[in-house]
């Protein structure tokens, strides 16, 4: 008898324990086809689980560069709490780990190998210089990696596993030289820059298209990085009396200049001499001071003070984010349009592997972008607007123009080299 | 490249030049006064210099968000207020870094290079923390900014004046402090020969908290100065560091004359090429003259004549 009630018993439990694991079954079947399981969507091991998907952001938190590199991390880190609080990617929370470049090329190559190999991350946000790009740039073709790049820059780059989220130098370039050609009635230019590759190959672009116009480029110079004393070159462009100061200083330089170009009584919101940068964001302005550079132009794709909707709340919850008293520059918004870019393409893919990303990209549109409307384009840049701003007391730009177009990305542009 | 030009304006373009010249001059004079008496009284070779004058430019931003929320009536002065204030502050943290680091190590000067480097890491991750990694704008009151009108070409630019005037007379005051007061002779007495000073009677831990405490604090009110010409930032001190050992070595460690005349010699040289060659060019001219000299007489322009 009591042989039977045990066999009676145990039939009784398996019995019971197949029914809860039905039970327990039902929700993962029914969030299948908004959940799908992991090994589906992620067939390369990547660091993808079944409610969570891990990425990369790479930039320099201390250092020289960590002055230009905060504004992107902290919108890059803005858009993945936008994205997980509309519910993920392909269902999967955006969980990141930070890693700090230290202003440091080779340190910035081995966190990118940390990142792949080790971390398996799906995606990774970062770099800043160009220097440090071109040092990740082997590593993430070797280990197949994804890198959204948010920085403009030289061009004369493509490579399949970057996706450059900034203007390369054509499109902010040629618009700019454009307008200050018609409405400034600009006939020569002095091109200043410092001495390094952005610079140069910049201010090469902007000369042949200047000399393509029939205009006259009446001096050119280079000064190192970090230098301080421009009275010299400020004596120079005097001399010159060029319509247009063309610069593309930067870092500490950029403070120099033009508190010394102010102190030289060299009037930017005069009208004998126009001012016209592309390397002075709203970030920028903030160490320059208002004062010292009110009357400049800046051609770049993105302000702050962009009038649509999609910018207003941009800035809104940028603030609300990082503090009231922040300001946001073209790369910072760059870097913000990452992790969105990603997740339209991964959804487009449904899938994280870097293959089918990569293959999904071309054609991603963001109609949502603070800058308005942007593209992605067969060569991994975007298509995107840009637009002319005037630098204000408040150090806030005014948009005086802005293309009609979208400018194509042409990362080797024929005749310009 | 003189094609197409008037006399008048040469000649205006080239005073211009010269002045510049005259700026840049103050400007070296002024960073590298501070390290001079450092390193050529004391051997200490202070890689956190540069670190110190941002501490003066940084107390000066404060100073001018003091003024211009609390007491606006009072922002056209606020500048000579930061400058003192940068003075002390810089000088007090140059007494307790001599007081906890630098007195440990005088018989080993090769590792206050190390030393120091580490404490201008440490205070530039300090700077980032507080200040953030962002520059900083510091505003400066209506009156030094722009310039001179002085002919049709000329302009002076006002905060050129002031810093060639703030030089000169800190150069006074130092000179003074050094040839002049009981407190300079010690302080050459134990540069000449620690020993024996000590054995008349000079407290020589003293002595160097003092020119250590003098040092920094004189690169304090550079710092602050240099807000008008500038940047301000965690790292803006590397970007002057290399200048003013530049013109510290150029000029022979040991002697303020000598480096008064490295820092001209060097201004004159790189401001006339800047003028007919690229920037960069022009740094490059300069550095290899400086080395070949070197080269020559390693002991810089001037030196003390002492038995060693």
């Amino acid at each position: 008898m009591s042989r039977h009630h045990t066999t009676d018993s145990t039939l009784f439990s398996a019995l019971r324990r197949k029914f809860i694991l039905g039970m327990a079954a039902l929700p993962v079947v029914a969030m299948a086809p908004f959940n799908s399981f992991a090994s589906d969507v992620n067939t390369t091991g990547l660091a993808v689980t079944d409610d969570e998907v891990t990425v990369g952001i790479l930039h320099s938190v201390t250092g020289t560069m960590a002055i230009s590199e905060t504004g992107s991390v902290q919108a890059e880190k803005l858009a993945i709490d936008q994205i997980n609080a509309m519910g993920g990617v392909l269902g999967r929370k955006i969980k990141f780990i930070q890693e700090d470049g230290a202003s440091d090329w080779p340190t910035f190559a081995e966190k990118s190998k940390k990142l792949l190999v080790n971390d398996k991350v799906a995606a990774v946000f970062g770099c800043w210089t160009s220097a440090s790009r071109k040092a990740v740039l082997p590593v993430f073709e070797q280990y197949n990696g994804m890198l959204y790049y948010p920085t403009f820059y030289e061009g004369l780059e493509q490579s399949p596993n970057v996706i450059y989220t900034g203007q390369e130098a054509t499109q902010q370039i040629l618009a700019g030289i454009d307008w200050v050609v018609k409405e400034k009635d600009a006939k020569s230019f002095f091109l200043l820059g410092s001495d390094y590759i952005w610079p140069r190959t910049s201010n090469k672009i902007a000369r042949k298209h200047i000399e393509k116009k029939g205009l006259k480029v009446v001096g050119e110079e280079y000064y190192p990085l970090g230098h301080t004393q421009f009275n010299s070159v400020i004596n120079k462009i005097r001399l010159k009396k060029p319509d247009v100061i063309y610069a593309i200083v930067v870092g500490g330089s950029n403070v120099a200049f033009y508190k010394q170009l102010k102190a030289a009584g060299i009037d930017l919101k005069a009208d004998n001499i126009t001012l016209l940068t592309i390397s002075v964001t709203e970030d920028e302005i903030r160490g320059i001071g208002g004062e010292n550079i009110e009357g400049a132009y800046a051609a770049m794709k993105y302000f702050q003070s962009l009038d649509n909707e999609n910018n207003k709340a941009f800035v809104k919850a940028f603030k609300e984010k990082w503090g009231s008293d922040i300001v946001i520059g073209d790369v910072t918004q760059a870097a913000y349009l990452g992790p969105w870019l990603w997740k339209a393409a991964v959804e487009k893919a449904g899938s994280f592997d870097i293959d089918k990303v990569r293959a999904a990209s071309p054609g991603i549109e963001l109609t949502t972008a603070p800058e308005g409307y942007v593209r992605i384009h067969e060569n991994h840049h975007l298509w995107s607007k840009t637009r002319v701003g005037l630098a204000q007391k408040d150090g806030q730009y005014k948009v005086v123009y802005e293309t009609k177009e979208l400018m194509e990305p042409n990362p080797f542009p024929k005749g310009y080299q | 490249m003189f094609d197409g030009y008037t006399f008048s304006e040469l000649t205006s373009i080239l005073a211009m030049q010269g002045f510049a010249g005259l700026i840049l001059f103050s400007v070296f004079v002024l960073m590298a006064l501070g390290l001079a008496i450092i390193f050529g009284q004391m051997g200490v070779i202070n890689m956190a210099h540069g670190e110190f004058m941002i501490l003066g430019a940084y107390v000066t931003y404060i100073c001018s968000h003091i003024f211009s929320t609390y007491l606006p009536s009072l922002f056209g002065i606020y500048f000579f207020i930061a400058m003192i204030l940068a003075f002390f502050a810089a000088g007090a943290l140059g007494a307790l870094v001599e007081w906890a680091m630098i007195r440990h190590l005088y018989k080993r000067p090769l590792d206050t290079l190390l030393a120091t480097w580490g404490l201008s890491l440490i205070l530039q991750q300090v700077y980032r923390s507080v200040f953030g990694a962002r520059e900083v704008g510091v505003t400066l009151p209506d009156y030094l900014l722009g310039s001179f009108q002085l002919t049709d070409i000329i302009e002076v630019p006002i905060n050129g004046v002031f810093v060639m005037c703030l030089t000169f007379l800190i150069t006074l005051g130092v000179a003074y402090l050094m040839f002049k007061s009981t407190w300079g002779k010690q302080v050459r007495a134990v540069v000449q020969n620690r020993a024996m000073a000590g054995a008349v009677g000079i407290n020589t831990e003293k002595v160097d908290r003092g020119t250590y405490a003098l040092g920094c604090g004189i690169a304090g009110v550079a710092g602050s100065a240099f807000t008008m010409v500038g940047s301000t930032g965690p790292t803006s001190g590397q970007l002057y560091i290399v200048d003013t050992f530049l013109v510290v070595v150029f000029g022979g460690a040991q002697s303020l004359l000598g480096t008064i005349a490295s820092a001209f010699a060097i201004s004159q040289s790189q401001s006339t090429l800047e003028f007919f060659l690229s920037g960069s060019m022009a740094k490059i001219l300069t550095l290899l003259t400086v080395v070949g000299i070197l080269m020559l007489r390693p002991q810089g322009l001037f030196s003390l004549k002492i038995r060693r």
